[in-house]
Formats: structure tokens, sequence, C-alpha cells
């Protein structure tokens, strides 16, 4: 039995309306999505082209839960995206062809060639890089909502994880002091069913992840991580309440992970009728249906969108080809923070 | 000047800096009211208020990963763990992101660990570790291991003041039974300066913490035998002096490297390798390693005893290499 609240659909352009999107706002998200797929689209076909490092990770099926978080997130709070929230990277600003230099290990990319595919965030825009660590991020998102929470400021902090990395303690220890203290910040966990190749009922034993909020005094909500404007709403409920003194709440995008755990990974073990079915709520499509039928999108809107989408890619990747490698006499450069590096708007 | 304990000096540090900078908290398991398990943050919560000495649950990895959080924010905070030995709990946090995100990622990690460390109180395996040569390898942390009242308190501001992690060792069985003249006024220890704590002309002793006191009381029986030994306080370990012990290597060309950790790895192997590299040829003696044998701290006073290296080993150790 759930313990968790599991979220209505949205229904109508009222309803969305209310949530605090109006009609552009909508486009501006389904553009985020595209330019979300078509970073990771671009991406593994330069992975092909051998051109990048390493790895690579895709966060297909992931786009309306990353989006649609970080959509409802203002300017100033901040957050700790994985690696299958690009769409996080991609609401908050991050222009495409730093991404496409990240994957490629250039000097232009967020972290300039010391590491790869999407551990990478520009901190102007309020994000933290990620660890390969899964649940590592939160209690430093727990630390984020502390220190707001110390100065009296009205900000909220994001903490991504998956429901492999609800596993570990981590994830335990961060909820446990952020539900003490009552600290602003919501727990996002993506649930996309697969922990590299483990299934749900290996990594966790009730109905849902956000089932356990309950045990950490704060709620836990379960939304369809396919549908953009339901995880929208819940994200916003979430984010307001905490900014509002409310305290956590720890919301759960239910997804599949439509590739396997990188691209290495065929993901044999996914029984077929599932990758099927979740096939049939693709959240791009989704989306692109809601939107003709309750937001008269119309055929020249979409082409103009989707053609916006290719060019900002096409001219991205140019851009990133062109950055240089970098340089082998600065790898000891930066072990250690100099005075200067406390310079920033944070440490005024 | 006021005289003052070990434990005074660290808690007038700590003191000092939250008075002058509101970005500065203490978190930690029951240091508010409870004033910290050694009493280090003793009325700290009544001055500062329980945001800024802030109890926090038995978890020290969100203790660890939240100060790196609040630190990225902006804050200084300032983490206890109740035992050194606890840090283990809160490795993951230290290594994979505090250590390493200034260097992947552009972004500075101004944090303080507080880490009350070393034995002598038969605190047995968990509560009696000298872990500071497992951090001093990992690039992007700072180690520091005061041994004077005055130290303790500039190193602790100075580590405050950082723009990096810095792990802070105070020892333990120096809290109380050390005291000396400390400055009222605020000042700072600058990190990676050894200090000479005594002067000698025929051997030079390398050491840190509690073990300069050990060091000091074997110098002292040597005198009687008219041997001259020199006592390096490192007073940080990373970084660390190399210009002040390779001046003293040269100095003296006899060098006794002693530490309270374990031998094999431990601190001491990395002072000695590069003095065998960087001041071969000036070396009149094998360099030698005096350190605590590759077991855990044991329980017992008796075990104790053969595990911390004790002054009759130091003596043994410099006669050995004074009629080298």
């Amino acid at each position: 039995m759930a313990i968790a609240r599991e979220a209505e659909p949205v229904g109508s352009l009222t309803e969305v309306r209310e949530a605090g999107l109006d009609r552009d706002d909508l486009l501006g998200v389904y553009r985020n999505m595209l330019i979300t797929r078509g970073v990771e689209e671009r991406g593994h076909i330069l992975y092909r082209q051998g051109k990048i490092p390493g790895s690579f990770y895709t966060g297909r099926g992931n786009e309306a839960a990353a989006v649609g978080v970080a959509t409802a997130m203002t300017s100033e709070d901040v957050g700790t995206p994985l690696h299958r929230d690009m769409g996080v990277h991609i609401v908050r600003g991050v222009e495409p062809w730093r991404i496409f230099a990240n994957y490629m290990g250039r000097v232009d990319g967020p972290a300039r060639g010391r590491d790869g595919n999407v551990h990478m965030a520009d901190e102007r825009l309020g994000m933290i890089a990620m660890v390969s660590h899964l649940p590592a991020m939160l209690p430093v998102a727990t630390g984020c909502a502390l220190a707001f929470r110390i100065r009296e400021e009205a900000r909220v902090a994001v903490g991504w994880f998956g429901e492999g990395a609800s596993a570990r303690g981590d994830a335990h220890e961060s909820m446990t002091f952020a539900g003490t203290r009552k600290l602003p910040i919501v727990f996002v966990c993506d649930n996309n069913q697969w922990a590299y190749s483990t299934p749900t009922h290996f990594e966790y034993a009730t109905e849902h992840v956000a089932d356990r909020a309950e045990a950490y005094g704060f709620e836990g909500v379960v939304v369809d991580g396919t549908d953009v404007l339901a995880v929208y709403r819940e994200a916003r409920r979430a984010i307001d309440k905490a900014r509002a003194g409310g305290g956590p709440t720890l919301l759960e995008c239910l997804t599949l992970r439509m590739e396997g755990h990188a691209v290495h990974d065929d993901a044999f073990y996914v029984p077929k009728p599932m990758f099927e079915r979740w096939a049939e709520s693709d959240p791009i499509e989704s989306f692109r249906t809601w939107l003709r039928a309750n937001a008269e999108l119309t055929d020249s809107e979409e082409d103009e969108i989707a053609a916006g989408v290719k060019k900002l890619l096409t001219s991205s990747l140019e851009r990133a080809e062109e950055s240089p490698q970098p340089d082998p006499a600065t790898l000891t450069d930066g072990v250690y923070a100099t005075p200067e590096d406390l310079d920033t708007p944070h440490h005024k | 000047m006021a005289e003052l304990t070990y434990l005074q000096a660290i808690s007038d540090g700590l003191r000092t800096e939250m008075r002058r900078d509101k970005r500065v908290f203490l978190i930690g398991e029951d240091v508010g009211v409870y004033g910290g398990a050694f009493k280090v943050s003793a009325g700290f919560q009544e001055e500062f208020g329980p945001w800024r000495v802030i109890d926090a649950p038995l978890a020290e990895t969100a203790i660890v990963g939240g100060a790196t959080g609040a630190a990225m924010m902006g804050l200084r905070p300032v983490a206890e763990m109740q035992f050194a030995d606890f840090i283990s709990c809160a490795w993951d946090h230290l290594v994979t992101i505090a250590a390493k995100q200034r260097w992947r990622a552009g972004t500075p990690v101004p944090i303080v660990v507080r880490l009350p460390s070393g034995g002598g109180f038969s605190g047995g395996p968990f509560h009696s570790q000298n872990p500071e040569s497992s951090f001093a390898h990992i690039p992007g942390l700072k180690c520091v291991c005061p041994a004077t009242p005055e130290d303790a308190k500039g190193l602790l501001i100075s580590a405050i003041e950082d723009p990096n992690p810095v792990l802070y060792f105070e020892h333990k069985h120096l809290y109380r039974r050390i005291k000396a003249e400390v400055p009222e006024e605020r000042y700072t220890t600058p990190l990676g300066k050894a200090r000479t704590h005594r002067e000698g002309s025929d051997i030079s002793v390398i050491t840190w913490g509690a073990m300069v006191y050990t060091a000091e009381e074997a110098a002292q029986q040597l005198d009687a035998d008219g041997v001259s030994v020199e006592v390096i306080d490192l007073r940080t370990v990373m970084p660390w002096d190399k210009p002040a012990v390779l001046e003293s290597a040269r100095k003296t060309s006899k060098v006794l490297v002693l530490h309270e950790d374990t031998r094999t790895g431990g601190f001491g192997a990395e002072i000695a390798a590069t003095i065998a590299e960087e001041a071969f040829e000036d070396l009149d003696a094998p360099v030698k390693r005096i350190a605590a044998p590759d077991t855990p701290v044991p329980f017992s006073p008796a075990l104790e005893k053969a595990f911390i290296p004790q002054v009759e080993d130091v003596v043994a150790g410099l006669r050995e290499l004074a009629e080298y």
C-alpha cells in the first residue's frame, strides 16, 4: 500500500495557468525538452564517431522529469542534477555547445576537460557538479538548504537521486537531517526503474521510494515522470512549500530508462514489453499531443520550434569542435583554491 | 597574554572567528547544548544561538556533506567529528567531493573538520587513531596538527580562513595537559610553516602533534650524553614545510622521523623519502623512523604503551643515530 500521495495528471490549460505557466512558457518547456533530447542524440553520434572519450550516458525518457522540476525553480534556487537530468542544465541556461565541449573533454566545457559526460555544472547558474557516487550530492544539497536556513533566505535547494541511489546511507542521512531541521529542500527521485541492471524490487521493498518520506517527517509524492506538466505542478508545490518554511518534500518521478545504463549497455535485462509500454508515453510526444489538444499548437509553430532547435544544435556542435583540448601543462593547476577563488557572489 | 590549555586555545580561536565573521558556524554531534564531547564549544550555543552551533543527528556524512554544501553557498562551516576515528563515516564526502571540487569544477570548498585524535588514555581502536596520513595523501585536502596552545589557536584561525577543506587534528592527550601563554588578540599561524621547537646541531627529529613533547623529553636525555638534538614541529603535514626539514637535515646530517600514527605508509615515509631524494649527500646516517607498529590501537594500558612511541624508544633511536 502506497503511503506517498500519488499525484493526478494535469487536465486543462486553466489548471496549468493556475500552476504558473502561460502559453509561451509551455512552448518554452516543449523547446527545452527537444533540446535536452537533441543534445543527447547528437552526443551519441559524437560518441560513435569516436570524438567522446570514456563512456556516454543519456537520460532518454527522463526529459519531462528534469525539465519539469527545473522549470519550477527560480534563478536563486540551487540544485545538484545527475546524469539523467540534462534537462536541468538546459532549463537553467547552459549553452549546448559547452555541453558538447564537456562531452569531448575540451576546455570550454564546464569541467574544462577535467571531468567528463554530465559531471559538470555551471555554478553561476545555481548548479553543483555531480560525482559518480550517486546519492552523494544529497548531503551537499542539504547543506545548501542549511545555508539558506541559517541566513534566513527564501531560497530552496533541489537534490536529485535515483531509485538505485536511494539504497545508500547518504540518502537516509540527508533526509533525516533535513526532516529534523525542516530545511528548504526538495529531494527529487528519478525513478527510472533500473539501476544499471538491478530492478526496483532489489533496491527498495516499499511500493514507492517516496513512501519513505513519511518516516522522515515530510510529504512524499509520486508523479508520472513522463508528464511534464504534472511534474512541474508537483515540483512547484514542493518548492513553494519549502520556500515558505514548510520543510522538505520527497518527489518521486516515475519513468523508464529507455536506453542502457550507458551506451555500451543494450539493456537486454529489461523485458521488451516494458519498453513498448513506456514508449507509448514518451514524454516529448505526450506533451506535443497535449499542446495540440489543449493549447492550440499549430503545425507551423511546431516546425518553427523544431527547426530552431536543429539549428541551435548544429551550430553548437561546430562551435564545440573548435574548442581546444586542455593543455597538459595545466594538469596540476588549481588542486588547491586561492583566496581569489572565493571572490564570487556566493562568498560575499 | 593569558595562560590557556590547548583545549581552551582551540575554543578561543573558534570563538574569535565566530565573533568576527558571522559566516562561521559549528556543526557536529552534541556540540550545542552539551558543548561538545570535550567541551570545546561549551557556552557557544548560548552566545551564538542554535543556528550557528548546530546539534546534528548522528550522521557524519550529513555533517561533512552538509558543511560542503553550506560552504559552496558562502558560509564557513566548522564541522566537529566527536572523535577523529568517526571521519571514516564521512570519508566519501571529504575525498570524493570536498577534495576534488576545486580542481574538477572550479568550486572552492572552505570547510574545517575538527578531529579530536590520538591515544594515550585507553580509548581503544575507535577513539585513539591518528589518520592524518590517509588524508595527506588526497590531493585537495590540507591537514593541520597543532602541538602548542598558541598554534592551536593560530592554526585554527588560519584553517577557517583558508579557501580549502582543512582537517584540523586536535590531539586529545594535549587538551588539558598542555598549558601556555596565548595572545588574546586574533592572529594567524600560517599553514605549511614548521616551527623549531628546540634547536640542536647533531640530530634532527621531525615530528608533529603530541610526539613533539615525547621528542623534547628524549632530547633532554640526550643532552646528558652530550648529543644536541633539534626538534622540528611540522605543525601541518599538508602542506608540509619541506625547506625547513631539508635545512635541518643538512645542518645536523642525521634525521629521525617520529609519529604516533602507524608506520607503513605513514606520513613519515614521505618525509624520509624526500630527505633521501633531496639531501642524500648531506646525510651521515640513514633516515630513521619511529612510529606505532602496524596494528589497530590497543585498549589495555600495557598494550597501548607498547603501541604509542615512548620517550625511551625515541632515546634509543637517537642513541643509535648518534653512534652511527
